[in-house]
């Protein structure tokens, strides 16, 4: 009797177990991956918010603010993030918000996505002495904060970014402590200025920049404005920072921009916007007093640096 | 009296130096026009300083290579990488002055007294001026044995160098730990061999009393 077997399978035909496994996954990812290809997925939809720009304040390039990063999880180099931040999976992603709150919830990255977001254009100044202006989209923190009911042991916030060692080649330098750890006092962070950023020239954050979720207080040092959040935790003690970790002479808990208190090591009372030639006089609170200084009223901020 | 020239021929041997060490200053340049730097002066900062470091360790590395068995020729060249040392540190200063400061005497007074790291480099750069006008066959000649003295405040020069670095350096200290190593390397085989030649000159010969091994 003649049986007819099947034509021997080509190895490079069998789909492989873990794709098979995965395989709604797998569709979905070619489906976003098409979408994707067109911007129309990756352009978040907003409105114009606050920027209180100056005239002389024009936005710096997306090349420039997406190849000039300090982000030491993928590297201590300025060019490292732009390199080697493309592996860091973004999804799923999830911000559990904690602490010192009536309703702790962890927050699906795409829920956060649904926010109202606005466009905030602000001048963003390095403590090394440089800075740029950067259109971020994003919505503040306070809209969220307020969703949780923060509790009256609510005085400060701290915030922790993802601690990913085999996405972040970076880690293994152990040049700070990890997680990176942020904080802000509780009238810091519901400040209407405070952001939490999602996107970035209308588009979602790109990986180097602190996707999918970063903050950014624009009044501050950039190194405060922590990227790729994972954390926010409502406390009543000050907060541990990475950077006050790791010199606690140099870098303070407020870091607020301020030409008149030096760095040990080198004068902050000007910096060179990236793109011009000539050095800028640095402004109090980075040019956003006029919101922020009551904050400090009546604080040493030559102490409290 | 004139050395004879062993191979390979020394002309020859110094134009490829002269060539290769011009290639960083022509990169620098390279990237800066073609807009690839994003802070140009930084970047400019960076690289210039970098090389002046890179060329300090060359020149201090002849005379140990030479002790270690490096043909002998390689002295002829440790003038000119001493002078590229300091081409490459008038570079970095004159970006410092004019692109980064923009001849700002109060800004740059200022930095030097009050900021260590620039102390360092700015007395450090002070410090390898005499020595690169005294690098002549002429001077060689009229300082005569003072010439060496003279020229050892280039260990002074490399370890400010360092030090300057190593100062500025906001977190990753990987570059200019690497850079104190070799130095430490250079400048402790120096001592080992002077300590080494201060003990063999008290030593009482050991032939003279018979003590061959």
């Amino acid at each position: 009797m003649l049986i007819r077997h099947p034509e021997d399978i080509a190895p490079s035909e069998i789909t492989p177990l873990r794709t098979y496994l995965n395989r709604r996954q797998f569709m979905l990812a070619g489906a976003a991956g098409l979408l994707m290809a067109s911007d129309a997925f990756a352009a978040l939809s907003f409105k114009k918010g606050i920027s209180a720009l100056a005239a002389n304040d024009k936005p710096n390039s997306l090349n420039d603010i997406t190849h000039y990063n300090n982000y030491y999880e993928f590297g201590s180099d300025k060019a490292d993030p732009a390199q080697y931040a493309g592996v860091l999976k973004t999804r799923p992603w999830n911000v559990v918000v904690d602490g010192a709150v009536e309703k702790p919830r962890a927050f699906d990255i795409d829920t956060l996505l649904r926010m109202p977001l606005e466009e905030r254009i602000y001048r963003h100044r390095c403590v090394e002495g440089w800075s740029m202006v950067i259109p971020w989209v994003g919505f503040p923190l306070a809209a969220l904060l307020k969703q949780m009911k923060p509790t009256s042991k609510a005085r400060y916030v701290a915030f922790e970014t993802l601690s990913r060692p085999s996405e972040m080649p970076g880690m293994a330098e152990g040049l700070l402590a990890w997680p990176y750890r942020e904080g802000l006092r509780i009238d810091e962070a519901m400040h209407p200025l405070t952001l939490l950023a999602v996107g970035l020239y209308g588009n979602v954050l790109p990986n180097q920049n602190g996707a999918p979720i970063r903050l950014v207080v624009p009044w501050k040092y950039g190194f405060k404005s922590i990227k790729s959040i994972v954390r926010i935790h409502l406390t009543d003690t000050p907060p541990q920072t990475s950077w006050n970790l790791a010199a606690p002479n140099e870098y303070g808990f407020y870091s607020n921009v301020n030409p008149g208190v030096d760095h040990p090591r080198w004068s902050q009372a000007t910096e060179r916007r990236i793109g011009e030639f000539l050095r800028r006089p640095t402004l109090m609170f980075n040019g956003y007093g006029g919101q922020v200084a009551s904050l400090y009223q009546g604080m040493d901020l030559r102490k409290n640096f | 009296m004139a050395h004879p020239i062993s191979n390979p021929p020394l002309a020859v041997v110094k134009t490829l130096l002269f060539v290769l060490a011009l290639i960083p200053c022509a990169r620098t340049l390279l990237t800066v026009i073609q807009g690839q730097a994003i802070d140009p002066v930084a970047f400019m900062t960076h690289a210039t300083g970098d090389w002046t470091l890179i060329f300090l360790m060359l020149t201090l590395a002849i005379t140990p290579l030479r002790r270690l068995g490096a043909p002998g020729w390689i002295v002829r060249l440790r003038r000119m990488l001493g002078l590229f040392a300091f081409f490459y540190g008038c570079l970095h200063f004159a970006i410092y002055l004019v692109l980064d400061q923009f001849f700002n005497p109060a800004a740059i007074a200022h930095d030097v007294v009050k900021r260590p790291f620039i102390t360092a480099g700015f007395t450090a750069l002070l410090l390898m001026t005499p020595l690169a006008i005294t690098s002549t066959d002429g001077w060689i000649r009229r300082l005569k044995r003072h010439w060496a003295r003279l020229h050892r405040l280039v260990y002074a020069v490399a370890l400010l160098g360092v030090v300057h670095y190593w100062w500025l350096v906001k977190r990753d200290l990987r570059q200019p730990i690497l850079f104190a190593a070799i130095l430490a390397v250079l400048l402790g085989l120096r001592l080992i061999w002077a300590v080494h030649r201060r003990w063999q000159a008290k030593k009482p010969c050991p032939s003279r009393h018979g003590l061959v091994n």
